[in-house]
């Protein structure tokens, strides 16, 4: 028997970052709020401590903050014609649950996406004409400007403490920061971290072959920070346990560090942990939504009415909650028609190994998740693609975050996979060798989507969700010129050995490459091409807000959730000020 | 043939083992409650709770090839992978955590994943039983043969092809290769890289965790002796030399 809870203003699917900043912001406005989180509720004090938190077999290799795939996997195939079977184990990316969601075990690598980005399919007309894409591409706009989103990045940024040194400030150019970023409104508001010996190299190297090396963004703190919620961060002491773990120190920016001791605080804000959302329900009408069922961890099934329903959950699930749901029409790839669970998109993500001499003592395990240091030189659209006869880019860096040896132990190719060779090998190459990621933007392409797998289920009963991706030509080619750049600067680093490891189809869930899911609830202007309009409201049903990576047409260079971060205060400010005020349709279809 | 001859083989060289180790000592006869009678003092072998005789004997026979001791560092046997192995097959691990088990099963394209129904345990028991079911039938162990002999026979395995009781020998080689590997590196209070050998090897300091005034000290070497989870007793480290606030 269904319980029926009492009617709330707002309930908010998935109390992650994006949950847990909309919701302190509606909150503080007076509006009754109640957040829905699958997970466990925990903080730092006393679930992130020491020494537990450094633990490599548990975190790293077994994941134990990630979602529990034994009850909610996901169904992967690399084309319509194949069976889907379930991903059995997390490797290929690694969603999180619980309270503060995946941005507990980020790395806290923030960046901006550039100004092309949200226009890239008009720029790309514009620059290289209009036959110049591959057609099976499904490349668009994402309906907003970057200067509506600056002032949101910029309160991300300083919620974050985020570390960094300007590259363009209102337009001028910054000495030591990334020349080719659009123009911030102010300076980072911490200073960039400390310097890793492997990014000094890389920095030498990269200015001796002419590019523009600058520090990585990091919202691991280099300096003791209030932000503007009064909340305090630490430094980060460089302990080499950060993605994929809890940090213990205050020092990576998470809802727990900036801003849940806020929202946990505020009377109009209900926390229900445990909750595993069924569905969205909506009226006879299919435009309107009546609030949401769950079922807690009881196994007891409620009814939480509501005026207005966002969903914020990690990227997959937000499309999954909206196609278990009927919100939204699925995408057929067949046809080319429908929108929820089209333009799935990832991150192409290749490698370039330096194996040095023992001379070069490179202290891999000494790190944070974000102090490297790069190029965005390959980047997006800052170089020229005319007679590459591919778009998009990646940016080159030396991003040392950890030297975790189960799966951290570098050997050059040709190494025996066992034996003598293999521990010689890494004995003598595991402090002398530096790693570089070249981190590729990803164009959405027909074939690849999301939808509702038709075998496989979850552990309430529902359909799982089911992947149908590979590599568009585009990107591997992308990663193969890139990547090639790379080992120019490898060798300009003057190591005896460097290796080049663009990616290569196709695409293996066996392999971990990135947690940045993009796509599937796309914004945007059209909503024959889009999930959600402009303020990434649902067109069909305008009291249902869809906040995430998933909104994302096509995945840029950068790690999406600066970005993500962004379209939350950009969200918020249409909720407030416009929605909230007259509720209705925001844009007219 | 005797499952405890070759633990005590290293147990009698000790830490200075160079020899490979599968060369098979003669085989001691050693009562299993030998151990038990000096369970007040530190175990100088592993006591296995999940395996049986005849797996063990050919677990630490295979460890120990994939990871041989020799002047590089300590062996898969000096680490006590083995006792890793046991540890996890015989836990939450071994039992399918993490795994999600619903069929239908079916079997996919490699960039599937795994696809079988086994649990971990089951896999390594149906394959292992194979494994000694056709030495046996030749009236050969594996733990018996020489180095040369063994590793070849691992190859055999590493290339697939072979049916290991429903069990592919690829896939069985896989998991043997990736644990053998997480039990030399993963924290001794796992039951593997006995005494932090597998660290002191490469240089890893281990649970430690403060760089901030090291990190900037470019190309010097970090020379602290390594420290395991079980071993630190200051809680969190956030020492007073660092700009702090909290």
């Amino acid at each position: 028997m269904t319980q029926v809870m009492k009617a709330a203003d707002v309930v908010i699917i998935g109390v992650g970052m994006v949950g847990s900043i909309i919701a302190k912001e509606l909150a503080a406005a007076g509006y009754k709020v109640v957040g829905l989180e699958r997970g466990e509720p925990r903080f730092t004090v006393p679930d992130f401590q020491g020494p537990g938190v450094h633990d490599e077999l548990r975190f790293d290799v077994r994941k134990a903050l990630m979602q529990d795939n034994t009850r909610e996997a996901v169904t992967f195939r690399n084309q319509v014609a194949q069976t889907a079977l379930p991903i059995r184990r997390w490797e290929s990316f690694l969603p999180g649950t619980g309270l503060g969601g995946s941005q507990v075990h980020w790395n806290g690598q923030t960046y901006r996406f550039q100004a092309q980005d949200f226009a890239m399919a008009s720029h790309v007309r514009e620059r290289y004409g209009k036959d110049f894409l591959d057609p099976d591409l499904r490349v668009q706009d994402w309906g907003v400007i970057y200067a509506d989103l600056e002032p949101h990045y910029d309160r991300f940024e300083y919620l974050l403490g985020t570390g960094g040194k300007a590259g363009n400030l209102k337009g001028k150019i910054q000495p030591g920061g990334d020349p080719f970023e659009s123009p911030r409104s102010r300076e980072y508001p911490t200073r960039p971290m400390k310097e890793h010996y492997s990014g000094a190299m890389f920095r030498k190297a990269a200015n001796s072959l002419g590019y523009h090396p600058f520090p990585q963004p990091s919202s691991n703190l280099s300096e003791p920070y209030t932000n503007p919620e009064g909340l305090k961060l630490n430094t980060c002491v460089f302990c080499g346990f950060c993605e994929r773990f809890a940090c213990e120190h205050y020092a990576k920016a998470v809802p727990q560090t900036f801003i849940l001791p806020v929202l946990m605080k505020n009377p109009n804000f209900e926390l229900r942990t445990g909750a595993q959302v069924q569905r969205i329900n909506l009226d006879s009408s299919k435009t309107k939504a009546t609030g949401v069922t769950y079922i807690d961890a009881a196994g007891r099934e409620f009814e939480q009415p509501a005026a207005l329903v966002i969903t914020c959950s990690f990227a997959l699930n937000n499309v999954r909650m909206l196609l278990l749901s009927g919100v939204g029409k699925p995408y057929d790839p067949a046809s080319g028609t429908g929108v929820v669970g089209r333009n799935y998109a990832y991150q192409t993500m290749s490698t370039v190994a330096s194996f040095f001499d023992k001379d070069v003592i490179v202290n891999p395990f000494m790190a944070s998740g974000a102090s490297g240091t790069l190029i965005n030189d390959f980047a997006g659209e800052n170089f020229d693609h005319s007679k590459l006869g591919f778009i998009g880019g990646s940016f080159i860096g030396a991003v040392n975050t950890n030297g975790r040896p189960i799966n951290y132990h570098p050997v050059p190719p040709g190494t025996q996979a066992w034996g003598k060779g293999w521990k010689k090998a890494v004995a003598d190459h595991y402090n002398h060798t530096v790693m570089f990621s070249i981190h590729g933007s990803s164009m959405a392409q027909k074939q690849n989507y999301l939808d509702l797998d038709p075998t496989y289920k979850d552990a309430w009963g529902q359909p799982l969700l089911r992947m149908t991706f590979d590599f568009p030509k585009n990107d591997l080619a992308m990663a193969e010129y890139v990547t090639g750049k790379g080992v120019e600067i490898g060798k300009a680093m003057g190591a005896k050995q460097v290796v080049g490891t663009p990616r290569k189809g196709p695409y293996t869930i066996t392999q971990y490459q990135t947690t940045h899911n993009t796509g599937g609830t796309v914004m945007g202007d059209d909503p024959s091409t889009s999930v959600v309009n402009r303020y990434l409201q649902v067109w069909d049903v305008p009291n249902v807000f869809v906040v995430g990576a998933s909104n994302f047409p096509q995945n840029a260079t950068w790690n999406p959730t600066d970005t993500i971060g962004a379209l939350t205060y950009w969200a918020i400010d249409a909720l407030k000020n416009k929605y909230l005020k007259n509720p209705g349709r925001l844009v007219s279809a | 043939m005797s499952d405890f001859s070759r633990r005590t083989f290293v147990k009698s060289l000790g830490a200075a083992a160079m020899l490979p180790a599968a060369i098979a000592a003669p085989a001691l006869t050693v009562a299993a409650s030998a151990g038990a009678a000096t369970a007040t003092a530190a175990p100088d072998t592993p006591f296995y709770l999940f395996f049986n005789a005849e797996e063990v004997a050919f677990m630490e026979a295979a460890c120990e090839r994939l990871i041989p001791a020799d002047e590089n560092g300590p062996g898969a046997l000096q680490a006590w992978v083995p006792n890793y192995f046991d540890k996890q097959l015989g836990g939450g691990w071994g039992a399918g955590e993490r795994l999600y088990r619903s069929g239908p099963w079916q079997e996919g394209t490699p960039t599937q994943g795994y696809q079988l129904p086994f649990t971990p345990a089951e896999l390594f028991r149906t394959a292992i039983r194979a494994i000694n079911a056709e030495f046996s039938a030749q009236d050969k162990a594996f733990n018996a043969l020489d180095a040369d002999a063994q590793d070849a026979y691992l190859k055999t395995l590493q290339a697939g092809g072979k049916d290991l009781g429903g069990v592919p020998a690829g896939v069985f080689f896989e998991l043997l290769l990736k644990m053998t590997v997480e039990g030399y590196f993963a924290d001794p209070v796992y039951g593997g890289n006995k005494d932090m050998l597998a660290w002191r090897m490469i240089g890893f300091p281990g649970a430690y965790a403060n760089y901030y005034e090291a990190i900037d000290a470019h190309g010097v070497a970090f020379v602290r002796e390594p420290m395991s989870l079980a071993e630190d007793g200051h809680g969190h480290m956030h020492p007073a030399n660092i700009p702090a606030s909290l």
